[in-house]
């Protein structure tokens, strides 16, 4: 009973943190439409400044407190609602959540810059040297004490707020109706600023609260924080009493099994993986939504043409070839990821870009299948590809089931839990047995390596060779996106992403459409996981964990989510240019790793992707032939000069670099050239008989959309 | 047995009664019209129809058999197909894409061994879409999306087929054509549901129709009939006349 009334306490003490955090959450959501996934980061922050502040300055603590919650922590809400989200209002989920998590990254990135995340720093409860309350036969410590008052305060705080200020009743007004609280004259961008400052300091308030009861680490302290989303979800994202006894469920069942789970090998991580389970569950739990209708959303992929596939993947491959070739083996071993980083971030692209559903748990399906590799493909047996390719899409298609139920911001959490559940409990587990039939032993608690890929009697055990192979496999499965995208399939992922009502009523299984392309893309990560652990030869959980797998999915939504060049972009970027700046510039290279959360927050919200300009930039070079003819004669030049040794790298890479632009410059010359024995726009039809080409033009002229109206079409 | 029945149907939007007791017979061969004022809840009971929302009480048969416990897909593979109000085109899509996704998917479940390609050629030659196939819906006129939507509909070859005002956003050419072509599936034996605020268009086309009003049903009857109803011209005509 003591021991009950005990974890009862921790329980209760604990949930009322994540109350105060899930209320901020709630708050933000409900007034601006942005779910925050870094709200625990904000905490995160907070908890830093304060101990630099209390801990390592040595302020007293009313004035730390005061500074950070009431001066500190606003202003970074407002910040964060003023520069970043007030453009988002009209924006597809998809880019809404990658800001956000890209805030998320950004953030775990600015605090290890700051603190160097390899130092320890004690933080101290509240009222640490005194003695704890007797309460019965148990006692509560005072910070257990006033973390609890502090819930109750922030409650009644929240429910004066809403009901009794002027600003709250807006808040509510906007929570029902926006356009209509506009209309009344509400005014909605202090409501959500006020909103934005007051989560910020609901965050900061539960960050501080937490740390010291935890080690004080950046990516741990911001994920920390699934619990508080759970109660968020519990509270259905609206209602805070809700949220309240959400916490209270998710908090307890915490304490409770701290307290009574039985001391056993396989569950420590089943405990630090709790909160992700239960924030799983409790996603299970949300009733059956209605069929989604059409999504307005401005985002437009091209349909990629045959002709546009195989030449970018000829491309992929043959800068494979030429880094593998040009590059020494130190440089191969750096830059050797963007290949399957980019097959990882490639299966991202028929699941969200075609079927708009979001995944997080990409690299831990990656981590699925490099394990197989690791323990099927001894010798670098090829058919252990075969069998990660299969488990991985079966495990995906499992996850896959609760996923008609998700959508949006909840499906972004429930594949973020499933990753965190995996990387704190599953692989971490000792050696086990199934059924006795198999022994298990995932990743050996520590790290377990992988045998080179042997193919055809080849080894792929260079750098260089590797480079070769994953390159070819990008390619050949960017013809598969490109494939899937031209056909049957694609069309209907395209179509369900636009209006799931529409296609059930004409008889579309929803599900099962889900099912499949999970499993497809959960495949494809697999491979990827599969040739990136035999490419790094020895693997463990922390290569395949939740935060290194998120700036894969910001930085390919960035790059353009629906075509493989922008996977490409994406793995370009993170494992290519971060490297290559760090190499480049070593004195701030530890500044670089905020730099794809910024990306994500300053590029996310281009709907089509930076590809999409980029490849509108490089057009002219496709549409000239001669143009195009000579540029792949130059580049093919160029690389026999430098086999040659006629010239070193770095004026390769440059000179390799400047042909396309040139080359861009030419091609646009060129037309204008021919253009000028062009009728001007106000003869046509008069000299020569008006064509179809001219109506094209003149709708150009005249910015109307391009629609072909012929003759027929418009009597 | 009508082919679609519809049975003392009620709905209720929070305190808010949506539909009451709604009866309705579609029959094959017929175009049955369904109006209403705004509001009169004929979107709402399409929805109840194809299952898109729950009903509180009542029933829905398709030939004889109860559809309430199926969802929309099982609806459609049954049969009942339907166009939106609120245009729910695959933006993402051309026109041509858009008919020949629902042709595919009417393929993958009824087996029938059709050939999608030509189903959707042939629909786009029928309802004269022919110079805009390869256009992006995005860029049509409602007008167009409305055909869009009909020819996407009829790429699953429904038994009952239900339209949210079709002819909203055509022109009177557009209009008349849009009428002989209902027509025209009726006679092929479909049954086809028309919800449309063109009461021209209504009386010209339909055998029958039903009048809602405050989610009541409050006549049903010939055009004839309908034209000359008290309660209706009340109700609904506004002044008699
Ligand atoms: N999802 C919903 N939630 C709450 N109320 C709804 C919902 N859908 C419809 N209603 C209400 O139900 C009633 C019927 O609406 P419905 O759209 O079915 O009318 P309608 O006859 O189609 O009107 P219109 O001619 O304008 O299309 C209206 O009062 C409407 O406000
Ligand atoms: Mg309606």
């Amino acid at each position: 009973m003591d021991k009950f009334l005990t974890f009862t306490i921790v329980g209760l003490a604990t949930s009322a943190i994540y109350a105060v955090i899930a209320s901020g959450l709630v708050l933000t959501y409900t007034t601006t439409g942005i779910f925050n996934f870094a709200q625990g980061a904000i905490g995160m922050l907070a908890a830093f400044t304060y101990w630099q502040l209390r801990f390592s300055w040595g302020w007293p603590t009313p004035v730390a407190l005061i500074v950070v919650l009431f001066v500190l922590a606003p202003l970074f809400g407002i910040l964060i609602d003023r520069v970043i989200m007030r453009g988002l209002q009209d924006t597809s989920e998809t880019t809404k959540l990658v800001v956000s998590i890209s805030l998320l990254i950004g953030m775990i990135g600015l605090a290890q810059i700051i603190w160097d995340p390899n130092v320890s720093r004690p933080y101290a409860t509240f009222f640490a040297t005194s003695k704890p309350l007797a309460i019965g036969p148990t006692t509560i410590t005072w910070h257990q004490l006033i973390t609890i008052a502090v819930a109750i305060a922030v409650a009644i705080g929240l429910r004066f707020l809403l009901y009794a200020t002027r600003i709250g009743i807006a808040m509510r007004a906007a929570v029902d109706d926006r356009p209509l609280a506009t209309l009344n004259g509400a005014r909605p961008h202090r409501v959500s600023m006020f909103a934005w400052a007051i989560g910020s300091s609901l965050a900061a308030l539960g960050g501080i609260l937490i740390a010291p009861l935890v080690p004080l680490e950046a990516g741990t302290l911001s994920l920390l924080i699934i619990s508080a989303y759970a109660a968020a979800i519990f509270g259905r994202l609206r209602s805070f009493p809700l949220v309240f006894v959400g916490a209270i469920v998710v908090g307890c069942t915490e304490g409770y099994l701290s307290g009574y789970l039985p001391q056993n090998q396989y569950l420590p991580g089943l405990r630090l993986a709790s909160p992700a389970i239960l924030l799983f569950i409790v996603l299970l739990l949300l009733p059956n939504p209605r069929l989604r209708g059409r999504t307005r959303s401005r985002e437009f992929f091209p349909m990629p043409s045959r002709r546009g596939a195989l030449g970018f993947a000829a491309g992929v491959t043959a800068a494979g070839v030429v880094l593998a070739t040009t590059m020494s083996q130190p440089d191969l071993v750096t830059y050797g990821r963007v290949f399957s980083v980019g097959i990882i971030a490639l299966s991202l692209v028929p699941l969200v870009g075609f079927a708009g559903q979001v995944s997080l748990c990409q690299l831990s399906f990656a981590g699925i299948g490099a394990i197989v590799m690791a323990h099927l493909g001894h010798n670098g047996n090829p058919i252990a590809l075969v069998w990660a390719v299969l488990i991985t899409a079966a495990i995906g298609a499992v996850i896959a089931l609760p996923a008609l139920r998700l959508s949006g911001i909840y499906l972004a959490l429930g594949t973020a839990a499933f990753a965190i559940a995996l990387d704190r409990w599953i692989f971490t587990l000792p050696k086990f047995s199934v059924f006795g039939l198999f022994n298990i032993d995932l990743f050996q608690q520590g790290s377990v390596s992988v045998d080179p890929l042997r193919l055809f009697g080849f080894t792929f055990d260079t750098p260089g060779s590797q480079m070769v192979l994953l390159s070819s496999v990008f390619a050949l499965l960017s013809l598969l996106v490109v494939a899937i995208r031209r056909g049957r399939f694609g069309r209907r992922l395209l179509a369900m992403k636009d209006s799931e009502a529409a296609c059930a009523t004409l008889g579309l299984n929803l599900l099962g459409t889900k099912v499949t392309v999970f499993a497809l893309s959960a495949g494809m990560a697999g491979l990827g996981g599969a040739l990136l652990g035999s490419q790094l030869s020895s693997v463990s959980p922390q290569n395949f964990d939740l935060v290194t797998g998120l700036p894969i999915f910001a930085l390919a939504v960035v790059g353009g989510i629906g075509a493989a060049g922008g996977a490409l972009f994406g793995a370009v970027s993170l494992a290519g240019l971060l490297p290559l700046l760090a190499a480049l510039l070593p004195s701030v290279s530890q500044y670089l790793v905020i730099l794809p959360g910024l990306a994500g927050i300053g590029l996310g919200r281009n709907p089509n992707g930076a590809v999409h300009d980029l490849r509108e930039g490089f057009m002219p070079i496709a549409k000239s032939r001669i143009v195009l003819v000579a540029t792949v004669v130059v580049l093919a030049g160029l690389y026999a000069i430098r086999m040659l040794d006629a010239i070193d790298n770095w004026t390769y890479a440059l000179l390799t670099m400047t042909t396309p632009l040139v080359a861009v410059v030419a091609a646009t010359l060129l037309r204008r050239e021919r253009a000028d024995g062009v009728v001007p726009l106000e003869w046509r039809g008069v000299t020569e008989p008006w064509t179809d080409d001219d109506v094209r033009d003149l709708d150009r002229v005249l910015g109307l959309t391009e629609v072909e109206l012929h003759g027929a079409a418009r009597g | 047995m009508a082919q679609l029945a519809v049975r003392g149907v009620t709905v209720r939007f929070g305190g808010n009664v949506a539909l009451d007791g709604v009866d309705l017979d579609a029959d094959p061969g017929m175009v049955t019209g369904l109006i209403g004022p705004n509001g009169a809840g004929k979107t709402t009971l399409f929805n109840v129809i194809t299952g898109l929302i729950p009903l509180n009480s009542g029933s829905i048969q398709l030939n004889g058999a109860p559809m309430n416990d199926l969802s929309p897909t099982k609806r459609a593979r049954r049969g009942l197909a339907r166009t939106f109000q609120r245009l729910e085109l695959f933006s993402l899509l051309s026109v041509r894409e858009n008919i020949r996704v629902a042709a595919d998917i009417r393929k993958g479940w009824a087996r029938d061994g059709s050939d999608p390609a030509a189903v959707t050629e042939a629909l786009i030659e029928r309802i004269g879409l022919g110079a805009v196939a390869d256009a992006r819906v995005d860029a049509l006129p409602t007008g167009q999306c409305r055909l869009v939507e009909l020819g996407r509909s009829l790429a699953t070859r429904p038994e009952v087929l239900l339209l949210d005002e079709p002819a909203s956003g055509q022109d009177e050419n557009e209009t008349l054509a849009f009428g002989a072509l209902l027509q025209e599936l009726a006679a092929e034996g479909m049954a086809v549901v028309l919800v449309e605020h063109d009461v021209h268009l209504v009386m010209r086309v339909c055998h029958k129709v039903h009048v809602l009003d405050f989610g009541r049903i409050i006549a049903v009857g010939d055009p004839q009939q309908i034209q000359t109803n008290p309660a209706v011209v009340a109700a609904y005509l506004g002044t008699p006349g």
